[in-house]
């Protein structure tokens, strides 16, 4: 049986099937006796004792495993639990309504959950699953079933689950997790990105997976591809496994000549890059070989809390990331949030349609005091390493000469507090509003770069949204149109002099690489662990041959064709790809 | 019994950090604390119950202290409002 879902992270796996059903725990609704009521009461203590010490087990792992502020949530548990009106509700129905423990604590989280949902507000639906995360941490300790089912994994497996929280990941053995598969989520979801920085392949929004396989079923699941296939016939097992296999010698091979430069067989030398959130991702970009950060996504600095960060705390972190690169390039992008991103102490309005709302450099430009903020810790920390300024979702010249005037102010207020910053550092833009790419020539004589960012290109340009499995067969980043889009680009920006990069998910792709090499790109960022393959790609091809295959791919009609093109193009090359 | 009236002047009301902050304080005085919002009334020591009350920037509340601090737990607490929770 094949199901399709949705990509949360690259690779192949195949192995037995953990079954993982965390939200619908059954509780028995009887009614207990006037003198059982003591020992329901009993059980109540000892499960809160028990999911307290819990939770400070976890904050401990989490915070040395990740860092500390993805613990955080672990203390809004830990408040949750000790709240006097939610702990005194469910004793007063065990003693007057006769409910057992676990029910009274079922019945009290019912409540609470519905009155947040009701409140309009992203922060307080937040809250809503915490309610429900730590209400059924705390009724399997009461009811005695294993409160962390993902922590008593002793063999290797594949986790199916309807969705995964904080909570159900931080406990588990790493190295027993062959893959994730999920009913629900997306690419930014937490299961996603939990699987990306543990190495293992996900595959998300499979719709009802977790109801219609068995554990310890066997399952192969493709999240290159984004499909699992349950109890597959043995012929496809073994053909899988000889992939697998074959994927895992040929990720030795790239990796194993990662550290080599990305330098045509015509001596055409490209930078490849690696994507991170906070500077500990820099060590992951260095081992798989990267040249450099094409792309620092400073939200997560902003994300999981309660305030603002202050100059001092982002200039200590993009500080590091300068450091930690010791004079590689570090491409930091100005805030993007809104979206899909929401800042709960930003009270961000809701939108019909975020995507083309309210985000970003739009946010920015209109607060002006958290935009400045932003680029004088940016550029305080120019004066320690190779740091470059990139501002997202530019529609169009306007905004750029708008957001380079705050630069100019951050600028010689630094200059007058005689505070060091490098005077010439590097100014450029994502690409990733289709008018923009339109318009590259007049944006050209702006900035000193381009990246394009091909997530946001693609759903826009092709009006697909991605997380919506309805027409996520839709986004085809080798659609003829973004190739003239991409080309566009580049042309205006070598017709100018300055260079352009890519750091959205197409840069990592090992069907596009040729393709974007020959359209002229020069720096290619993507997620760490794509880093070996695609230089490997770029080392086994002429630049000419590239702009012969580019040239090729854009007169072909259709995104199908522009594939199964740049496949061939791969084997008649001899070249490996995953 | 002490009670006083407040209007939240902080851009976050109380939600997310100034909820917690707020709370964690209520709770280390003896003194029952009710915190009122129009005919709403709820535990100023429960985080759940606060948060419930949605009490945004410009929403006028009212603290009630009964208890043998009450006179310092309702001036901590004023103090915390009036600072705008150093937002």
């Amino acid at each position: 049986m094949i199901y399709n879902g949705i990509s949360g992270s690259e690779g192949i796996a195949a192995g037995r099937i953990h079954l993982y059903k965390n939200q619908q725990i059954a509780v028995d609704e009887g009614e207990i006796t006037y003198k059982s009521a003591e020992t329901e009461l009993d059980k109540l203590e000892d499960g809160i004792s028990k999911s307290r010490s819990q939770l400070e087990e976890l904050k401990k792992k989490v915070s040395s495993e990740l860092d500390e502020s993805k613990a955080m949530i672990f203390d809004a548990h830990m408040m949750m639990l000790e709240d006097p009106e939610f702990i005194e509700a469910i004793r007063e129905s065990i003693k007057l309504d006769k409910l057992n423990a676990a029910y009274a604590v079922k019945r009290a989280s019912d409540y609470y959950v519905s009155v947040f949902e009701q409140i309009e507000d992203a922060y307080m639906k937040e809250r809503a699953a915490d309610i429900k995360d730590v209400s059924s941490r705390l009724i399997k300790n009461i009811t005695g079933a294993s409160a962390d089912g993902l922590k008593n994994i002793d063999s290797p497996v594949i986790i199916v689950a309807h969705d995964l929280t904080p909570s159900d990941t931080a406990s588990l053995n790493r190295s027993l997790v062959l893959g994730f598969a999920t009913d629900i989520g997306g690419g930014t979801s937490h299961t996603a990105i939990m699987a990306k920085s543990m190495g293992i392949p996900a595959v998300l929004g499979l719709g009802d997976i977790s109801e219609k396989v068995n554990h310890g079923d066997y399952i192969i699941i493709d999240g290159t591809q984004g499909k699992v296939i349950v109890n597959p016939e043995a012929e496809l097992v073994r053909e899988y496994e000889l992939k697998i296999k074959e994927y895992k010698n040929q990720r030795e091979k790239f990796e194993q000549s990662a550290y080599l430069p990305a330098k045509t067989l015509d001596g055409r030398i490209l930078e490849v890059s690696g994507n991170i959130g906070t500077p500990g991702d820099i060590d992951d970009v260095k081992a798989w070989g990267g040249d450099g950060v094409g792309l620092f996504r400073t939200e997560f600095l902003y994300m999981n809390r309660d305030s603002l960060p202050t100059e001092e705390e982002q200039f200590e972190e993009y500080r590091k990331a300068a450091v930690l690169l010791e004079g590689k390039p570090v491409i930091i992008r100005t805030l993007d949030i809104g979206g899909d991103k929401k800042l709960p102490y930003l009270q961000l309005p809701e939108e019909m349609n975020p995507f083309m709302g309210w985000r970003a450099i739009r946010i920015c430009l209109e607060r002006k005091d958290i935009f400045k903020t932003q680029l004088r810790a940016i550029l305080r920390a120019s004066a320690y390493g190779n740091v470059l300024i990139m501002f997202p979702m530019i529609s169009g010249v306007g905004e750029v000469r708008e957001a380079k005037a705050v630069l100019e102010e951050a600028k010689s207020e630094l200059s007058m507090e005689k505070i060091a910053f490098n005077k010439a550092v590097k100014v450029g833009i994502m690409v990733e509003i289709p008018s923009a790419a339109m318009t590259a020539d007049t944006i050209a004589k702006e900035v000193d770069f381009f990246s394009i960012g091909t997530n946001d290109l693609c759903q826009y340009s092709l009006a697909v949204d991605r997380m919506n499995p309805k027409v996520a067969k839709l986004y085809q980043p080798l659609h003829p149109g973004i190739l003239r889009l991409i080309k566009n680009v580049i042309d205006a920006s070598h017709r100018h002099g300055i260079f352009t990069g890519m750091c959205g998910g197409m840069a990592g792709s090992s069907e596009a690489a040729i393709i974007l090499l020959g359209l002229g790109l020069d720096e290619f960022s993507m997620s760490a662990a794509s880093i070996p393959v695609v230089k490997s790609i770029l080392r086994n091809v002429s630049y000419e041959k590239a702009q012969e295959v580019a040239c090729r791919a854009l007169e072909l009609d259709t995104p199908e064709e522009v594939l199964e093109y740049s496949k061939s193009t791969l084997r008649q090359l001899n070249i490996d790809f995953i | 019994m002490r009670s006083e009236k407040f209007t939240i002047l902080n851009e976050t009301g109380l939600h997310a950090r100034p909820a917690s902050v707020f709370v964690n304080t209520a709770a280390k005085f003896k003194s029952d604390l009710k915190l009122q919002k129009g005919e709403k009334q709820a535990n100023a020591k429960s985080i759940l119950a606060v948060l419930a009350l949605g009490i945004t920037k410009g929403t006028e509340i009212t603290i009630t202290a009964q208890g043998p601090d009450e006179e310092e737990a309702v001036s901590k607490l004023a103090e915390l409002i009036n600072a705008g929770f150093n937002e």
